[in-house]
C-alpha cells in the first residue's frame, strides 16, 4: 500500500473538506456544541445529506449505491469527518446489516432493504444479546416457530427477550437472531430475521445507563408474527450471517480518526488548564508523558488499521485482525476519556445532565467529560468484550 | 506491632455499620439523592444524637468520644461501604481538624455545635485556576478595622449546599502562589455577600461554586495565625486524605466483593464466568490492590503524627496507591459485570463513580506522585 497521497487523493481531501464545510447542518453543530442529547432526526439528518451526495455507504459495492472508494479515500473521509467533529453515520444499517444483506440476501431483499439503509430513511437496531446470552451469544433462547397465518402465508412466531438494544427506542426495523431449531447444537439452530419494530407484540423498555443516559433498551417479543421472507439466508444458518456481521462491527470500532481528534482535544484542554505550579498542564511532565504515550499507541493502531484496510483492498474481508483493532481501539478511546477527565481537575465533578448542559459551571470544555468517561466503559464490553476478543485471537490466530 | 482496633473503635464500627444496615440501603440512598436537598438531615441528626459519632475524633473535654484520626478512619470506611453522602468529612474531619489544631479561642464552642449536629462545614479551598495547589489563591482577605473583608471565588466546594459554615482559604499577603500570606477563615454561609451556585456531582454529592463579594468578617473568623496558615492547611488536608483513603477502602471492598458475587452467579458458556482463569487472575489483582490500599491507609494514618515531611510523604504515597486502586478495581468491576455494570440500576456503577471522584479528591495520583518525589528526592539540584 502506498501511503503517499496522490494528486487525486489530495483533490479528494479538498472536496471532502469543502463538502462538509458547506453541507454539515448548522443546527446540528450548535446542538453538539451545547452537548445536548441528539434525537432521531438529528442522527439521520447528516446521513441523508450524504446519501443525496452518494457518499453514505463508502464500503458498499457500487451496484447498491456504494462509493467503492479506495482504502486511502475511506481513510481520508473518516479523517475529514473527525476533523470537522461531524456525527458519525449509525453503524447498524450501513456498516453492519447491509453487508449481510448484499452478501447473503435474495434479490428481493436487496431491493427492498438496501435503499432505505443507504438513504437514511429506515432506522435499524441490533437484536442479538439476551439476558442469558451476552458473550455466549450462541446460547440465545428467543424462539421462532413456523406457523401458517390466517392469510395462508408462512410466518415465524417470535417469543423472547432481547437486551442492550442500542437506540432501539428510535428503531423502525431490527435484525434479530432467533432460535429456529432447539434440538441441534447451539450455533446450528439460529436464524437471522428482519423484524418491523412496529409489529404487534413488541415492547421496547428503557435501560438507564451509569451516567444517566438513555441509549440501551430491553426489547420484549410476545407472539410477534414475522413473514418468512424476512429471513436472511437459510433457516438455521443465521450464525454464518451473525459472525460476518460481527467482524464488520468490530473493525468499525477502532475509531482511529476520532481518537486522533480526541487527542487533539485533550491537548487543547491541557494547554488551557494550568498545572499545580501555574504553567500549562500540557507542560507538566507527568501529563505530557501520558499524552505522548497515548499518541504513540494511537500511531501503532493507525498503521495496524491501514494494514488491515490494505488487506481488504486485496480482496480479504475484514478478518480476525479486527479483534486487534477492537481491543486497542477501545482501550485508546477509554484512555482518552481518562485523560480529558483528569485534565479538568475539580471540574470533572459537576453533574449537569439534569440542569441542561449550558449550566456554565467551570470551563465549557469540561461539560459532560465525566459522563463520557463512565459511558465509555461500554466500549470494552460491547461488540464482543475485550476478553472474548483475546480468546478469539488465542484460538483462531495463535491456535491455542 | 498491632494493627487491631481498640474495643472502643470496634464498637464504633459496629454501631455505624448496624445503623447504616437499617437506614442506608441502596434504595434509601437513591431516593434521598433524588430529593431537592440531596441528603437526609434526619440521618445527620441520628449521627449526632443516636450514635454520637460526630464526636468520634474529639477529646472528652470537648464533649467528644476521645478518639482521633483512627476513629475517623473507622467511620469513613463504613461510610465508603455504604456510599454515605452526609458531610462527615467536611464537617468533622476538616472543620473539626482546623478548629482542633488552630488553638482558636472559639474552637470549643463550634466543636460542641459540630458534635451536636447543628453546625455543618464545607471546605472552600480550591480555585478555578489552582488545580491542586492549596497556596495558589486569588481570593483575598483585607484587614478592615478589627475584622476582614473577603473577596474571591471558590470552585467545586463539596458539601457547600448542606453547610452552615464554610472554611475558606484566602490570601492576606504575598503573591498569588506564595507559601506565605495564606490565612484560613470560618465564614457563616448566610453572611452578606456570600453567593452559592449549587449543583449535584457525578458521585451523588452536592457542591457549589461560591463567590465572596466584600464579605465582612469579624476578627474571630480567622483560624490559626495570619499569613502563616499553609502548614495548618496541609496538615488538615493530609488528615482528610487519610479519611478519604479509608472511605476508598470501603468502596473498593464493595467493588471487589460485588464482582466476586456477580461472577460466581453469572453463567456463560455453561459455567459461572468466575471459572475463567483470566477473570480469576483479574479478581486476584483487584484483591491485591484492595489489600495494598488498606495497608497504605494504615501506614499513612500512623504517619499523621510524625514530622511534617514524613507525614506528607506517607499520605501522598497512600493517595497514589489508592488512586491507582480506585481506577483498576473500579474499571474492572464494571468490565467483569459486562452490560449489567453499565446500568444505573446496579449499585456497582455508583461505587465506581465514587471511586473515580476519590481518585481526584485532594489531588490526583500525578499530583501526589510529584509531591512524594519532591519530598523524598528533594528538588532538582
Ligand atoms: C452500551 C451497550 C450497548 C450494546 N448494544 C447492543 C446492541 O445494540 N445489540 C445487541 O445485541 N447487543 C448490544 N450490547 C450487548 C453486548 O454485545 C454485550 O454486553 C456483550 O456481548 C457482553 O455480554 P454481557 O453483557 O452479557 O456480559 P457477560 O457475557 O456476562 O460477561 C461478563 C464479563 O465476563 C467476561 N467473560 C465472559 N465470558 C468469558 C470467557 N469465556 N473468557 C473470559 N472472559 C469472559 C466478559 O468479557 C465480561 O467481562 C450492548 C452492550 C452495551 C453495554
Ligand atoms: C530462577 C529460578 C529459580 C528456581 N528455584 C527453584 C527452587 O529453588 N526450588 C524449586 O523447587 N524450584 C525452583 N524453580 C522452579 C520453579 O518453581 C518452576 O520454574 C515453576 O514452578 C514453574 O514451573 P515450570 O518452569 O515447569 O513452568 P510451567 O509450569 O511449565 O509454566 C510455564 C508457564 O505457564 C504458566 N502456567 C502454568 N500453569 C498454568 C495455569 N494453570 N494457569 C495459568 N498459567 C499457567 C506459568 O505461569 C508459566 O508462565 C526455579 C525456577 C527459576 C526460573
Amino acid at each position: 500500500m502506498d501511503l503517499d497521497f496522490s494528486p487525486e487523493d489530495s483533490a479528494f481531501r479538498e472536496e471532502a473538506r469543502a463538502f462538509i464545510a458547506e453541507n454539515y447542518p448548522k443546527a446540528l453543530r450548535e446542538k453538539q456544541a451545547r452537548g445536548e442529547d441528539l434525537g432521531k432526526e438529528d442522527f439521520l439528518s447528516w446521513h441523508r445529506i450524504l446519501a443525496a451526495k452518494g457518499w453514505s455507504a463508502p464500503s458498499w459495492p457500487k451496484e447498491f449505491g456504494g462509493t467503492e472508494w479506495t482504502p486511502t479515500q475511506k481513510y481520508i473521509w473518516s479523517e475529514e469527518q473527525a476533523r470537522a467533529d461531524t456525527i458519525g453515520i449509525l453503524p447498524f444499517g450501513v456498516a453492519m446489516l447491509a453487508p449481510v444483506i448484499y452478501t447473503f440476501g435474495t434479490q428481493e431483499q436487496k431491493e427492498k432493504f438496501l435503499p432505505g439503509i443507504r438513504d437514511g430513511k429506515v432506522w435499524w437496531c441490533q437484536g442479538y444479546s439476551e439476558p442469558g446470552a451476552g458473550s455466549d451469544l450462541a446460547s440465545l433462547k428467543t424462539k421462532a416457530e413456523r406457523i401458517t397465518g390466517d392469510d395462508g402465508k408462512e410466518y415465524y412466531l417470535v417469543n423472547g427477550q432481547k437486551t442492550w438494544t442500542t437506540l432501539g427506542q428510535h428503531a423502525d426495523w431490527g435484525f434479530f437472531l432467533v432460535r429456529t431449531d432447539p434440538n441441534s447444537k447451539p450455533q446450528a439452530g439460529i436464524s437471522f430475521l428482519l423484524i418491523d419494530m412496529k409489529s404487534p407484540g413488541i415492547e421496547v423498555r428503557r435501560i438507564t445507563t451509569l451516567e444517566g443516559g438513555h441509549e440501551v433498551n430491553d426489547v420484549f417479543l410476545d407472539n410477534v408474527k414475522v413473514p418468512v421472507e424476512n429471513r436472511i439466508f437459510h433457516e438455521n444458518q443465521g450464525w454464518t450471517c451473525a459472525k460476518a456481521l460481527l467482524a464488520h462491527e468490530r473493525s468499525g470500532i477502532a475509531g482511529v480518526a476520532r481518537s486522533k481528534r480526541g487527542l487533539e482535544r485533550v491537548r487543547e484542554i491541557a494547554s488551557t488548564e494550568l498545572s499545580d505550579t501555574g504553567g500549562p498542564l500540557l507542560q507538566d511532565p507527568f501529563f505530557k508523558r501520558k499524552v505522548a504515550e497515548l499518541e504513540i499507541d494511537l500511531t501503532a493502531l493507525e498503521f495496524t488499521e491501514l494494514r488491515t484496510l490494505a488487506g481488504e483492498q486485496s480482496g480479504k474481508g475484514p478478518g480476525l485482525e479486527s479483534s486487534i483493532l477492537k481491543i486497542k481501539g477501545t482501550e485508546i478511546q477509554q484512555r482518552l476519556h481518562e485523560l480529558a477527565l483528569e485534565a479538568v481537575g475539580h471540574y470533572g465533578a459537576p453533574y449537569l445532565r439534569d440542569l441542561g448542559h449550558n449550566a456554565n459551571i467551570g470551563p465549557g470544555y469540561a461539560d459532560g467529560l465525566a459522563g463520557d468517561y463512565f459511558n465509555g466503559r461500554k466500549t470494552s464490553i460491547y461488540g464482543g468484550s475485550n476478553e472474548i476478543q483475546r480468546n478469539i485471537i488465542a484460538k483462531m490466530v495463535l491456535g491455542l | 506491632m498491632d494493627f487491631s482496633f481498640t474495643e472502643e473503635q470496634s464498637m464504633l464500627r459496629d454501631t455505624v455499620a448496624s445503623y447504616l444496615a437499617d437506614h442506608y440501603s441502596f434504595e434509601q440512598r437513591r431516593d434521598a439523592l433524588k430529593t431537592e436537598a440531596g441528603w437526609r438531615p434526619a440521618v445527620w441528626k441520628a449521627f449526632a444524637e443516636e450514635l454520637g459519632i460526630l464526636g468520634a475524633p474529639f477529646s472528652e473535654e470537648l464533649g467528644g468520644l476521645g478518639g482521633g484520626p483512627t476513629d475517623n478512619m473507622v467511620v469513613m470506611e463504613e461510610f465508603g461501604k455504604t456510599l454515605v453522602v452526609e458531610p462527615y468529612l467536611g464537617t468533622v474531619v476538616i472543620g473539626g481538624g482546623f478548629l482542633k489544631h488552630s488553638g482558636h479561642s472559639g474552637a470549643a464552642d463550634i466543636i460542641a455545635q459540630i458534635i451536636a449536629g447543628t453546625t455543618t462545614i464545607a471546605f472552600a479551598a480550591a480555585e478555578p485556576q489552582a488545580r491542586y495547589s492549596w497556596q495558589d489563591l486569588k481570593t483575598t482577605a483585607k484587614k478592615d478595622g478589627s475584622g476582614w473583608v473577603l473577596n474571591g471565588a471558590k470552585a467545586v466546594v463539596i458539601g457547600a449546599p448542606w453547610a452552615s459554615h464554610l472554611i475558606v482559604t484566602a490570601r492576606t499577603g504575598g503573591g498569588q502562589r506564595d507559601a506565605q500570606g495564606v490565612s484560613v477563615f470560618i465564614v457563616d454561609k448566610t453572611a452578606k455577600g456570600v453567593t452559592t451556585r449549587d449543583y449535584p456531582t457525578v458521585d451523588g454529592l452536592r457542591a457549589s461554586e461560591v463567590t465572596f463579594e466584600n464579605v465582612s468578617l469579624p476578627a474571630e473568623a480567622l483560624i490559626g495565625s495570619e499569613g502563616a496558615g499553609l502548614p495548618l492547611v496541609e496538615k488538615v488536608i493530609d488528615e482528610a486524605i487519610v479519611a478519604t483513603c479509608a472511605e476508598a477502602c470501603g468502596v473498593l471492598r464493595r467493588l471487589h466483593e460485588g464482582t466476586l458475587e456477580y461472577t460466581k452467579q453469572r453463567k456463560q458458556f455453561g459455567q459461572p464466568i468466575s471459572q475463567f482463569q483470566v477473570l480469576q487472575h483479574r479478581m486476584v489483582d483487584m484483591f491485591i490492590q484492595l489489600e495494598q490500599s488498606i495497608s497504605m491507609t494504615y501506614m499513612a494514618n500512623i504517619k499523621l503524627t510524625d514530622t511534617d515531611v514524613e507525614r506528607a510523604k506517607g499520605v501522598s504515597a497512600a493517595k497514589v496507591q489508592i488512586g491507582k486502586a480506585c481506577k483498576f478495581v473500579g474499571q474492572n468491576a464494571i468490565q467483569l459485570h459486562g452490560g449489567m455494570g453499565m446500568t444505573d440500576e446496579m449499585a456497582i456503577g455508583h461505587y465506581f463513580k465514587r471511586a473515580t471522584m476519590i481518585e481526584g479528591a485532594f489531588g490526583s495520583t500525578d499530583h501526589h506522585l510529584a509531591r512524594y518525589e519532591t519530598l523524598s528526592l528533594g528538588k532538582a539540584a
